[in-house]
């Protein structure tokens, strides 16, 4: 059956904030991550199956596909684990409602999305880092 | 002789929506999205380390890591919250973007059957490691 019911205002009218960002990179981390939960029973599962099926999931991860996803995948955590933390505090009632949305004058409200978004990447980076440095200080 | 469009008979429409929608039991899947949100913020900076030491090691090694008590209970905790909480928020996206009645059901239908496969697979896998794997090297 057709959908008749009225639309809204299309995205079109909206003046471009953070917050849309953060949204849209909410759902697609999320979506993605679903992906990742696919990784971790893979793993599991190899686990506790025999040495070849671990040897083959590791061989995977250990891959340029496997390489990239992970790194994806350990972003997509960390930006859906900062924003989501910030989700919860917004839940809460805190930094949130219409007397704290002016952003002229409640920058703190709006500044919040680029923070996260910015310290996703940091982190990502960092935990890749750390990674590295753990495997090269393994194998030396 | 209805006093409200929509009404039939006699019957209150508010009699009909109770139970059926957002009326108490409604908020029921948005609080536990919250609630597995909650669990699963120091769960996944757990797994996060976990992972960090398990993939460049040997069979034996990550056998006895998952067999770890600590660990395994974690795990399993980790991955009945992980397909919950994605359950959860797979369930919304369905409902926004699925506008043909049938295949949204299908689809809802085959996401709960999926989660409780994927989480059980989790489950079962550790428990498998925890319990008996291990004991092998």
């Amino acid at each position: 059956m057709p959908n008749s019911r009225p639309m809204s205002p299309h995205l079109g009218i909206y003046r471009w904030r953070v917050n849309m960002l953060q949204s849209t990179l909410h759902r697609l981390t999320g979506l993605f991550l679903c992906l990742g939960a696919l990784l971790v029973v893979w793993g599991l599962i190899a686990a506790a199956t025999s040495d070849a099926a671990w040897s083959t999931f590791a061989a995977f991860c250990g891959s340029w596909i496997g390489l990239v996803l992970l790194f994806l995948w350990t972003w997509s955590l960390l930006f859906h684990l900062c924003n989501g933390i910030q989700h919860l505090v917004r839940d809460a009632g805190r930094n949130y409602g219409p007397a704290t949305r002016d952003r002229t004058h409640d920058p703190v409200y709006w500044s919040t999305g680029w923070a996260i978004t910015a310290i996703s990447v940091v982190l990502t980076v960092l935990v890749w880092v750390l990674l590295l440095v753990h495997v090269g200080g393994g194998a030396a | 002789m209805s006093a409200y469009p929509g009404q039939e008979g006699l019957r209150d429409p508010l009699k009909v929506a109770h139970g059926l929608g957002a009326s108490r039991s409604g908020v029921r899947p948005w609080w536990l999205q919250r609630v597995t949100a909650v669990a699963l913020v120091p769960l996944s900076i757990w797994f996060l380390f976990l992972m960090g030491g398990v993939l460049h090691a040997d069979y034996p090694t990550v056998l006895e890591t998952i067999a770890q008590p600590v660990h395994a209970i974690f795990l399993i905790v980790f991955v009945v919250c992980l397909f919950w909480h994605g359950a959860l928020g797979l369930q919304v996206i369905l409902e926004d973007y699925v506008h043909t009645r049938w295949l949204e059901t299908a689809l809802q239908i085959a996401l709960r059957f999926g989660a409780l496969l994927g989480a059980l697979a989790g489950v079962m896998a550790v428990l498998a490691v925890w319990l008996t794997g291990a004991s092998y090297y």
